[in-house]
């Protein structure tokens, strides 16, 4: 592209050459084209925002798909897998489920093992978690006075799994500037993009 | 699968405390053939006890688990074994409870894919007496 003449400045190096290619592009770019490139990227928003709305309704769970955040469940989840849940109202909670749930009033949620199980005639159940990995039941991470996990507490049930691909999730958050320049990259090859 | 077990309960803090020694031999198989494949990096195996009283309609308590990995022999010969966790009944219903279920169920995890929980085949009932025992060491 560099030994192009007719009027282009050459400027040093690939790089350069690339880079005035680009900005080219932007000034020959009409309004017309500009409006079309966003609606493009906003179809494209909108149709990931549709898949996982479609996602929590066909599973049930509020968040179908988490992160696993700590090592109390290993050798099976590490810090970084993924996990599939569903959460159907029509599921009982056994012993031996992992579930993920959230202890009132924290935001975090958290994957264990469901160890014992007291469910009624009428089908209020009570249920108590424990992480493979740790050595004592989960009573000291519930809320103060709480003994036992209700389904209200449940966010979902794991299915499945996929190894180390959420560790993108958590590098985004423990690194903001990482994220920030990762939507920089996606936004700006998606506007700039242009369909031959 | 076999399970032999001797017991006797005590209240603590009024909920029925349960002891059970137990003996394990098992074979885990998937359809006939070794449940190791590519894709299962490890079995969470669980003996749970389930049983029903007065309080509650199901109750369902883990005794006792092990992980086995990828690698590990899946055949089980443990004998006289105690129960990993505390046993404890919400309630009084352990006491002259003639039905509680022994099963043992593992849970598959995959390298990557579904994670199934499945039950083995055996099983055991085991009656609780109907006294409690003061204490004895265990």
């Amino acid at each position: 592209r560099w030994g192009r003449g007719s009027g282009w400045p050459r400027s040093g190096g690939i790089r350069g050459g690339a880079a005035m290619d680009l900005f080219g592009d932007l000034r020959r770019m009409n309004k017309r084209q500009l409006y079309y490139q966003v609606l493009n990227f906003a179809m494209i928003v909108s149709s990931a925002l549709m898949i996982w709305k479609g996602l929590i309704v066909v599973t049930g769970s509020e968040s179908p798909i988490v992160v696993v955040l700590s090592g109390s469940m290993e050798p099976a989840f590490h810090r970084g897998d993924l996990l599939f849940l569903t959460n159907f109202h029509d599921d009982p909670i056994r012993a031996g489920e992992i579930v993920v749930f959230k202890v009132e009033g924290r935001d975090i949620p958290i994957v264990h093992r469901v160890i014992k199980v007291h469910e009624k005639g009428n089908g209020n159940i009570k249920f108590l978690t424990k992480g493979d990995n740790n050595e004592v039941d989960d009573r000291g991470l519930y809320k103060e006075g709480q003994n036992w996990l209700e389904k209200k507490d449940v966010v979902g049930r794991a299915r499945g799994f996929l190894p180390y691909v959420g560790m993108v999730t958590i590098i985004m958050n423990d690194y903001p500037k990482f994220k920030y320049a990762l939507l920089a990259v996606m936004g700006a090859y998606v506007l700039l993009k242009r369909e031959s | 699968l076999r399970k032999n077990v001797e017991d006797f309960t005590g209240p603590r803090e009024r909920s029925d405390l349960g002891f059970v020694t137990f003996d394990i031999t098992a074979d885990i198989l998937n359809r006939k053939k070794c449940i190791f494949d590519w894709n299962v990096k490890q079995l969470f195996l669980y003996l749970s006890a389930e049983y029903s009283t007065k309080n509650n309609a199901l109750n369902q308590v883990v005794l006792w688990d092990k992980i086995m990995l990828r690698g590990d022999n899946p055949r089980l010969s443990l004998k006289d074994m105690k129960s990993k966790y505390f046993f404890f009944d919400d309630g009084n219903g352990l006491k002259g409870n003639r039905n509680i279920t022994l099963t043992l169920s593992w849970n598959v995890v995959p390298n990557a894919g579904i994670l199934p929980l499945v039950t083995g085949s055996g099983h055991v009932s085991v009656p609780f007496p109907d006294t409690y025992e003061t204490t004895k060491s265990y």
